[in-house]
């Protein structure tokens, strides 16, 4: 094929995904994650088989409804954290994925985003199921405007859609629509995500 | 690898006759404004198209006039309703009233949404699980400020075919004026201007194996007008700019091999229709038509597949060399998948999985039994690693 859409990369993965959970398999995991609903097009499981000794993924598996972006950075992701400990593969973020790749167009990084948020949760699942909750690191995503009850985790879904200024931001997510009074705080959230998500651009 | 084609109305490729008519006009420099020789050679092509895009619909030539794009005649139409000029004959902006339907093309759907932000009054129309106009709630939706209604003769991406003709006579009973966005039907379709008492009517020659860039509009004789691109004569007025003379050469021949191979194409593909629709539904599991024979284009087949995300069905069907289209989120870049199946109230769970296939001219069963062979295994694989399939058929 003379072009591609996406990376080599992707395209290999895509083509050749790797650690895909199939049911006849059978297996066996200690802790899942899912992330996503069908509803808005993308869904993620991942799958876990955790040494309680040392907390280090000894192996995984994942599926998923999604695209082929959504395909290729989860089978990179699924990849990569074998024989990692937990911790470690809780902060690998999508511009480490990205990365791996070889970069993904932009308007499809937030389908990338939905392998480590899986994955994040199979782990504190996992840390929930052992009593180990000091170690759960998901928290209650904090609201930024009280008035249109707009939380961090919208902002950051907004810049992954492509919000990239105040403005954009308000329209995706109404967010200090009303009275204004979280402007700093929202344009302090957004900064905070498109650096997160592509500072390295 | 050989590749096969399903994505005829997305764009067609040229078909050899046009290629050669427009290799032939080539050196036919000349600005067709011109007086001198050169100039009469390049004005003598364009009427001749002009008059060949007019005898495929049964028009005058000079109602029609050449565009750059179906795009651009369609908000060409679009735009005249929030011009007050005494001139053009249409109501004041103040009281004007613009009916369409849901399902439009987005060239449409987004003029009307910039013409709602500039106070004119905008009615949207919705269509039934077929695809269909609601009749009834466009006659709801007409009042005496309607200035202007747009139906799609053919939708895009399910080829539903709309009841023009009564949709036209609610509007002329109602004082409004009546376009058809009709680049999916022209050419494909028979459709006589002479019979059909549309006002406007927009044509695009590379959805029938003409060039891109070149598109016509036809303008009923007496029909109010304002053009879009202002500053020339060109088009008796009514578009500035000069001639693209090739693109329009293009058409020409294009809209006239229509007319001899229109009838028993479609015939062949109304047999390769069915027998891909029957191969789908005898291999494939838990799948929903979105195009329905009768009423639908018989080129055009629109199908979902339950727990499977149309981008990767689309892109591993690539894989083999075939080439479709889909309606899933992921492909448009947004979160919403299709908003012509959205609007048929198909399950969120089947309209993300939707894949269009188009066929045309050169269409022949082995590529449609090759599309057979490949499809199942694709639409297995992706259901297997699906979060949204189990194998009992349900949808988690």
């Amino acid at each position: 094929m003379s072009s591609w859409l996406y990376s080599d990369k992707v395209k290999a993965h895509f083509m050749d995904p790797k650690n895909i959970m199939f049911d006849d398999e059978g297996f066996e995991y200690d802790a899942r994650g899912t992330t996503g609903n069908i509803k808005c097009g993308d869904e993620m499981t991942f799958y876990l088989k955790i040494d309680p000794e040392t907390l280090t993924i000894t192996d995984c598996r994942w599926k998923t409804f999604g695209c082929a972006s959504a395909i290729a950075s989860t089978s990179v992701l699924s990849e990569m954290i074998k024989g990692m400990k937990l911790d470690d593969a809780y902060n690998i973020s999508n511009v480490d994925i990205m990365k791996e790749l070889g970069g993904l167009p932009e308007n499809k990084v937030h389908c990338s985003v939905l392998g480590d948020k899986a994955l994040q949760k199979a782990i504190d699942n996992y840390y929930r199921s052992r009593g180990m909750d000091d170690r759960v690191h998901e928290t209650e995503s904090r609201i930024i405007c009280q008035c249109l009850n707009v939380s961090e985790e919208e902002i950051e879904h907004a810049v992954l859609e492509g919000a990239r200024n105040y403005y954009q931001l308000q329209e995706m997510t109404k967010v200090g629509t009303s009275c204004g009074k979280c402007e700093e705080e929202a344009r302090e959230r957004l900064a905070f995500y498109i650096e997160k998500h592509f500072g390295n651009d | 690898m050989n590749r096969i084609y399903f994505d005829h109305n997305a764009t067609t490729p040229l078909h050899p006759e046009v290629k050669n008519a427009i290799t032939g006009a080539m050196d036919t420099f000349g600005n067709p404004s011109s007086l001198h020789e050169d100039g009469r050679e390049a004005r003598a092509l364009v009427e001749d198209a002009r008059e060949k895009v007019a005898a495929l619909i049964n028009a005058e030539p000079e109602e029609i006039m050449f565009v750059g794009s179906g795009s651009e005649g369609n908000n060409t139409v679009l735009s005249m309703i929030s011009c007050s000029g005494a001139q053009c004959g249409m109501h004041s902006p103040v009281h004007s009233q613009l009916v369409v339907s849901t399902i439009e093309h987005p060239c449409i759907l987004e003029t009307s949404r910039c013409l709602e932000n500039r106070g004119i009054e905008v009615k949207r129309v919705g269509v039934d699980g077929r695809g269909l106009l609601r009749m009834d709630e466009l006659e709801e939706s007409l009042n005496s400020s309607t200035s202007l209604v747009s139906i799609m003769m053919v939708n895009n991406e399910t080829g539903s075919i709309q009841d023009i003709p009564r949709a036209l006579e609610l509007a002329h009973g109602a004082g409004a004026l009546f376009h058809s966005d009709a680049v999916q039907a022209v050419g494909k379709l028979p459709v006589d201007v002479k019979e059909l008492d549309v006002d406007f009517l927009t044509i695009s020659a590379h959805k029938i194996y003409g060039p891109k860039g070149a598109g016509a509009l036809f303008v009923r004789k007496g029909t109010p007008f304002c053009p879009l691109i202002r500053g020339g004569h060109q088009e008796m007025g009514r578009r500035a700019g000069t001639e693209n003379t090739l693109g329009i050469v293009g058409l020409g021949r294009a809209a006239e091999l229509r007319a001899l191979e229109m009838d028993a194409e479609e015939e062949r593909l109304a047999r390769l229709n069915l027998l891909l629709r029957e191969g789908i539904e005898s291999r494939i599991e838990n799948i929903h038509f979105n195009s329905f024979p009768e009423l639908c284009l018989p080129s055009t087949l629109n199908v979902s597949f339950l727990g499977v995300e149309g981008e990767a069905l689309l892109l591993y069907l690539d894989m083999e060399g075939i080439e479709v289209s889909t309606g899933s989120a992921c492909a448009s870049g947004s979160l919403d998948p299709s908003h012509v199946l959205l609007e048929m109230d198909l399950p969120v769970e089947y309209s993300h999985g939707s894949l269009r296939m188009s066929m045309g001219r050169s269409t022949t069963e082995e590529e449609v039994m090759r599309v057979l062979e490949v499809l199942p295994g694709i639409v297995e694989r992706l259901r297997k690693m699906s979060t949204a399939y189990e194998y009992d058929g349900s949808c988690r």
